[in-house]
C-alpha cells in the first residue's frame, strides 16, 4: 500500500490529500480470518451450553413429550412437576423422598466443613510465612505433595481412623476429612497471599508487642477479605461436588445431594422418569452453579490459585 | 521471608534445653500448624505407608498381618477386570490429556485475540468445570442415551442412519467418558492457559510484529515455549486428575457395558467396599500411587532439582 | 533528496474516550537524534508505538523516509525498535534472537549469518553469540536487543526508555555506547526516555512533552537556557529553576518581587516589551548564581542567610531565601557554607527567563 504521491514529493502534504493514507486503516468489520475465530468460539460455546439446555429443557417436559420428541426441541407444555417430584418424591430405592434430604445433608456436611477447613488453612498459611519454626517447610512441601496422592491410597487407612475415633459414618466424619482435603489446597492459597502482604506490617506488629494469635486476628484477617472469599468459593464448590467421600464416610443417612441424586438416577426401580432425573441433576448442580456465576472473576481467581504453585 | 525469633534467654543446658530449642520456640505458630503436622504425619505419610503395608497380606473383610508377598499383586494382573481397568485408563488418560491441553491452549488463544463478548465466552467455557462429575455424566448419560437422546433427535432431523450409542458400545464407551470429561474440564485449562499468555511482556509481542513474524508463528515458536511453566502445572494437574477418575464413570456409565469402562478408582471401591477384598483393594490403590509417582516425580524433579541448581 | 526522515503529520490517537495525542506535527530530521522526553504518562510510548505501526493511530499521517506508512505493518516501516524490558524471545539464542526476524522473512542463509556478523562485530556481543538471553546480564541483554534491530537494516531506530532498567553505572557506559553508535551509522533515531541527563546527552534535538503535546523542540542548549514556558523551564534542569513572581515595573526594565526591584538589562524579550504591572515569573538557574565577591559584579544582588546545605561532592547546594522566595544556588565545593551564615548573592536577568505568570509562556 504505498503511497506513490507522497513518496515522488519531497515533502508530504501537510493538509492530508485524500488520496494518501490518513488516520486509522480501514478495516472491513469482518475478515477471513475473524470470522473463522468467531465461528470457532461459537461451536465451542453450543457445545459447552447444550447439555445445560438439554437438563432445563428436559426437566420442563412432561413424560410423553420426552418419550415422542426431540432433546432439542423446547418444552410444548412447560411445568415443574418434575421439578416438585425431584425435590420431594423421588425415589432411592424403597424410600421415596426426593432430594430434599440429600440438600439438607449437604448443607449440613458444607458449611461445617468449609469454616474448619478454611480457618485451620489460613492459620498454616500465616504460621507458614511468618512464624516459620524448624521443619515447616517441610510438612508444607509434604502437604502439597500428598494433594496428588489418589484417594483411593488414603481411603481405607481414614476408614480405619474414622472407625478407631467412633466416627465412621456420621457428620463428624465427612467433615473432618473435607477438612482433611481441603488442607492442601487452602493453606497454598493461604500462604502465597499472606507472603504477598509487606512484611513490615508483620515486624511492626511484632515491635508493638502482639503475639502470635492477635496478629492474625487484629492484623492479618482484616486485611484478608477476598483472599477468604476466593477459598470460600472453591470450598464451598469443592465440598459440594464431592461424591467419594459422601459415599464412603458419612454413612446412609447422611448423604450429600450429589450421592442421593446418583442413587435416584442409577439405582432407580421401574420405568425411568428423565424429566424427573434431569431435574435432580439440575437441583444438585444448581448450588455450585449460583456460586460460580456471583462470584465471577474471584472463581478464576480460585482456580488459577490452585495452579500457581509454591 | 520473617524469620522471626523468640527473645533469647540464656540457653539452659540439657533436657529444659532441649524442650526450649526444638519444641517451645514459636510453640503458639506449633500448636496452629498442628492440624497440618496431624494430616501430613498421619493421614498422608502414615496413610501411604498403611496401604502400602497392607496390599502385601491377604486381608479380606478387616485388615490382617498375614504377609502373602506379591500376591495380591500377582492375582491383580491376572484379574481380566484390573486389566481392561488399566487399559481403559491409558486410553482415556492419553487422549484427555492431549485433547484437553490443544483444545484449552487453542480456546486460550482464540479468547487472546481481543474478542468482543470475552467475558461471555470464558464464563461459558468454564461452567461445566464448577458442576460436579456426577452431574456431568448423568446430563452426557441423557444425552448420549441412543433411545430419547441425540441419536433419536437426529434421526427425527432426518439422518436416519445416524448412529451415536458410544455408552452402550463396549468399544467406544469410553469415548463416551472422554466426550463428558472434555466438557467438563478444557473450561479450566483454558482458563489457565489464558492467565499463562496474559502473562508474557506485552513487549515481546511488539517485537515480534516489529521483526515481522506471523502471530501463529508468535504463539507456537515464542509464547508456547515462554508458558512452560503454565503448562508443566496443567498436565499435572489434569494428569493426576485423570488417575482418579472415579465419579464420571459411576454416574456415566457403572463402569458398564459389563465391565468395559472400569477404571482403576472403580475397581479399588468395589473390592475394598462390595466384594469385601481389602488386599486385592489395596494392591489396586498402590498401582494408582505409583502412577501418579510415576507422573509427579520427574515434576518435581524439574521444578524443584532445577531451582537448586540455578541457586 | 528531501531532508525529512520522519514526519508526523497532524497525529491524534486515543484509547475509547482518553484522548492521548492530539494535532500533534512532528519533523525529524535523516541522521537526527530526536528524544521525546517529559513526565510519566505524557504520551511518549504512545507517539513512539504510533510511529512504530504498534498502535493504529485516530487520525493523521506518519511518513518515513517519503513514503507514507500511516496503513502499514510494522516491519514494512523500515524501522527496528528497542523496548525497555528488551523484549528477548528467552528460550532463544542469542544468535536466534538475532536472526529470527530476518528467517521468518525469507532471507538467504548467509545475508542473515553477515547480518547477524555485523551486528555483532558492532555491538562486541560475539562471545554471547550461542548463550540464551537469561544468561546474559542487564547491559549484555541491552545490547542484544539492539542488535535485533541494527540487523534489519533499518533507517530508523526506535528506542523505548531502553536503559531504564539498567543500574546507574551501566546506564551512563551503555548511554555513550549508544551515542558512538549513532555517530557510526548515522541513522535517524528516537528516542524515548524521562532521564534528562540521557536527553540532554544524546539528543540532537529534545522534543519536551506534556499531556500528549509537545511544548519545545530544540536543541538541548536552547531547551536548557531559553525554555519556552515555565513547564518547560522547571522541567529541564537538576535541581529545578528557582522561580520569583513579580511585576514588571519601570516600562519594562525591572521586575518588583516583594519589595526589591530587579534590574532586567540585558534581557531579550521574545516580543513586545510587557507593560508595567504584568504579573510575571522571574526563573534563575542555581548554578547562574555568583556569591560574594563575584556577587558585587552582577547587576542584582542581595544579602541573604543560608538555611540548608547540602555538598555534592563535585559542587555544594546552598538553600536560602529571598524575600518570601525559597532560592537553591549552586556553588564550588570549596566555598565553606554554614547555616545561618550571612552571604551575599548575586545574579544576571540577563540570563534568565522571563515567564508570564497567568499564560506560563515566555516573554
Ligand atoms: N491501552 C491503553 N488504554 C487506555 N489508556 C492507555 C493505554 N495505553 C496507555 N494509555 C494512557 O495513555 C497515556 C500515555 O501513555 P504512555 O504509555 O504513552 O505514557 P509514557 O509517556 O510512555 O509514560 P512512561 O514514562 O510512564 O512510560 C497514559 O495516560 C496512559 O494511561
Ligand atoms: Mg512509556
Amino acid at each position: 500500500m504505498t503511497d506513490t504521491v507522497a513518496a515522488s514529493s519531497t515533502l508530504p502534504d501537510r493538509a492530508g490529500t485524500t488520496a494518501s493514507p490518513r488516520g486509522p486503516k480501514p478495516k472491513p468489520w469482518f475478515t477471513t480470518p475473524r470470522v473463522i475465530m468467531y465461528s470457532i468460539l461459537t461451536v465451542a460455546c453450543l457445545f459447552y451450553l447444550f447439555p445445560l439446555y438439554v437438563m432445563i429443557t428436559t426437566s420442563l417436559k412432561p413424560m410423553p413429550e420426552i418419550r415422542f420428541g426431540s432433546i432439542f426441541a423446547l418444552p410444548i407444555e412447560p411445568s415443574f412437576d418434575a421439578w416438585v417430584k425431584a425435590w420431594t418424591g423421588a425415589c432411592t430405592g424403597l424410600r421415596c423422598e426426593g432430594l430434599s434430604p440429600g440438600f439438607w445433608n449437604s448443607v449440613k456436611i458444607t458449611i461445617p466443613s468449609v469454616i474448619a477447613s478454611i480457618l485451620i488453612a489460613s492459620v498454616n498459611g500465616y504460621a507458614l510465612v511468618n512464624w516459620k519454626f524448624r521443619g515447616s517447610e517441610i510438612f508444607f512441601t509434604v502437604l502439597i505433595f500428598g494433594s496428588f496422592i489418589p484417594y483411593q491410597v488414603l481411603l481405607y487407612p481414614l476408614v480405619m481412623l474414622t472407625s478407631q475415633m467412633k466416627i465412621f459414618g456420621s457428620l463428624w466424619a465427612i467433615i473432618l476429612i473435607h477438612t482433611i482435603f481441603g488442607m492442601p489446597i487452602l493453606t497454598l492459597l493461604f500462604r502465597n497471599y499472606f507472603a504477598s502482604l509487606p512484611e513490615e506490617l508483620f515486624k511492626a506488629a511484632r515491635v508493638d508487642g502482639a503475639g502470635f494469635w492477635r496478629i492474625y486476628f487484629e492484623v492479618m484477617l482484616p486485611m484478608s477479605l477476598p483472599i477468604f472469599v476466593v477459598a470460600l468459593i472453591l470450598q464451598i464448590t469443592g465440598i459440594w461436588n464431592d461424591f467419594l467421600f459422601g459415599v464412603v464416610f458419612a454413612g446412609f443417612q447422611n448423604n450429600p445431594m450429589t450421592v442421593q441424586l446418583n442413587n435416584i438416577v442409577n439405582s432407580a426401580q421401574g420405568s425411568p422418569e428423565y424429566n424427573v432425573n434431569m431435574a435432580a441433576t439440575i437441583l444438585t448442580g444448581l448450588v455450585p452453579l449460583i456460586v460460580y456465576f456471583v462470584s465471577g472473576p474471584l472463581f478464576v481467581r480460585g482456580v488459577a490459585a490452585g495452579a500457581v504453585k509454591g | 521471608m520473617a524469620n522471626v525469633v523468640v527473645a533469647r534467654r540464656a540457653p539452659a543446658k540439657g533436657v529444659l534445653g532441649w524442650l526450649q530449642k526444638y519444641v517451645f520456640r514459636n510453640i503458639s505458630a506449633k500448636i496452629a500448624a498442628l492440624p497440618m503436622i496431624l494430616t501430613v504425619l498421619v493421614v498422608f505419610v502414615g496413610g501411604m505407608l498403611w496401604t502400602v503395608f497392607f496390599s502385601f497380606t491377604s486381608s479380606k473383610m478387616l485388615p490382617n498381618t498375614n504377609f502373602v508377598g506379591l500376591d495380591q499383586y500377582v492375582r491383580l494382573f491376572k484379574t481380566s477386570r484390573w486389566n481392561v481397568s488399566v487399559e481403559n485408563l491409558l486410553v482415556y488418560g492419553s487422549f484427555s490429556l492431549v485433547f484437553t491441553m490443544v483444545i484449552g491452549f487453542v480456546l486460550a488463544v482464540l479468547i487472546d485475540q481481543k474478542i468482543r463478548f470475552e467475558s461471555v465466552f470464558r464464563t461459558i467455557m468454564l461452567y461445566p468445570f464448577a458442576l460436579s462429575f456426577i452431574v456431568t455424566g448423568l446430563v452426557w448419560q441423557w444425552i448420549m442415551y441412543p433411545e430419547l437422546g441425540l441419536q433419536k433427535a437426529i434421526r427425527n432431523l432426518g439422518w436416519e442412519s445416524f448412529t451415536f450409542d458410544w455408552i452402550t458400545n463396549s468399544e467406544m464407551v469410553i469415548y463416551a467418558l472422554l466426550i463428558a470429561g472434555l466438557w467438563q474440564g478444557t473450561g479450566f485449562v483454558m482458563v489457565l492457559m489464558l492467565a499463562g499468555l496474559r502473562g508474557v511482556d506485552q513487549e515481546i509481542w511488539k517485537a515480534a510484529r516489529v521483526d515481522g513474524i506471523p502471530t501463529w508463528r508468535s504463539y507456537i515458536f515464542i509464547v508456547l515455549p515462554m508458558m512452560r511453566g503454565v503448562i508443566v502445572t496443567a498436565v499435572v494437574i489434569v494428569g493426576s486428575g485423570i488417575v482418579r477418575l472415579y465419579d464420571l464413570v459411576v454416574a456415566l456409565t457403572k463402569g458398564g457395558p459389563g465391565i468395559s469402562s472400569q477404571v482403576p478408582a472403580t475397581y479399588v471401591y468395589d473390592y475394598m467396599f462390595m466384594a469385601n477384598n481389602i488386599g486385592q483393594g489395596l494392591a489396586a490403590s498402590t498401582m494408582m500411587l505409583v502412577t501418579v509417582l510415576i507422573i509427579i516425580i520427574p515434576w518435581a524433579y524439574l521444578e524443584f532439582g532445577g531451582k537448586r541448581r540455578a541457586q | 533528496m528531501q531532508n525529512n526522515s520522519v514526519v508526523i503529520n497532524d497525529l491524534s490517537l486515543s484509547f475509547g474516550n482518553v484522548k492521548v495525542l492530539e494535532h500533534l506535527d512532528l519533523e525529524i530530521n535523516r541522521g537526527e537524534f530526536l528524544v521525546l522526553l517529559g513526565p510519566s504518562g505524557c504520551g511518549k510510548s504512545t507517539l513512539l508505538n504510533c510511529v512504530a505501526g504498534l498502535l493504529d493511530v485516530t487520525d493523521g499521517q506518519i511518513f518515513i523516509e517519503g513514503k507514507n506508512v500511516t496503513w502499514e505493518q510494522p516491519k514494512d516501516r523500515g524501522i527496528g525498535m528497542v523496548f525497555q524490558s528488551y523484549a528477548l524471545y528467552p528460550q532463544m539464542t542469542v544468535e536466534r534472537n538475532l536472526s529470527f526476524g530476518l528467517r521468518v522473512s525469507g532471507m538467504k542463509k548467509d545475508d542473515i549469518e553477515r547480518r547477524v556478523k555485523r551486528a555483532s562485530e558492532i555491538l562486541q556481543i560475539e562471545p554471547l553469540l550461542k548463550r540464551k538471553p537469561a544468561a546474559l546480564s542487564g547491559g549484555q541483554r541491552q545490547r542484544v536487543a539492539i542488535g535485533r534491530a541494527l540487523v534489519r537494516d533499518v533507517d530508523v531506530f526506535l528506542f523505548d526508555e531502553p536503559l531504564s532498567n539498567l543500574d546507574a553505572k551501566l546506564r551512563s557506559d551503555l548511554r555513550v555506547e549508544i551515542k558512538r553508535l549513532h555517530q557510526r551509522l548515522k541513522n535517524t533515531m528516537i528516542y524515548v526516555t524521562h532521564d534528562q541527563i540521557e536527553a540532554m546527552t544524546l539528543a540532537d534535538r529534545i522534543a519536551i512533552m506534556k499531556d500528549g503535546i509537545i511544548q519545545q523542540l530544540d536543541t538541548p542548549h536552547h531547551i536548557y537556557n531559553k525554555p519556552v514556558n515555565l513547564f518547560v523551564a522547571g522541567f529541564i534542569g537538576s535541581p529545578t529553576m528557582n522561580f520569583l513572581n513579580g511585576t514588571i515595573e519601570n516600562g519594562g526594565k525591572a521586575i518588583k518581587v516583594d519589595q526589591d526591584m530587579i534590574s532586567v538589562h540585558g534581557y531579550e524579550f521574545g516580543g513586545a516589551v510587557p507593560a508595567n504591572g504584568t504579573k510575571v515569573v522571574l526563573g534563575i538557574r542555581p548554578e547562574h548564581i555568583a556569591l560574594e565577591d563575584q556577587a558585587k559584579a552582577m547587576p542584582t544582588s542581595a544579602e541573604i542567610e543560608i538555611d540548608l546545605v547540602e555538598p555534592m561532592g563535585s559542587d555544594t547546594l546552598g538553600w536560602t531565601r529571598f524575600g518570601s522566595h525559597s532560592l537553591i544556588f549552586r556553588c564550588a565545593s570549596e566555598v565553606e557554607l554554614m547555616p545561618g551564615k550571612k552571604m551575599l548573592i548575586g545574579f544576571d536577568t540577563a540570563r534568565g527567563s522571563i515567564f508570564d505568570e497567568a499564560t506560563g509562556s515566555r516573554l
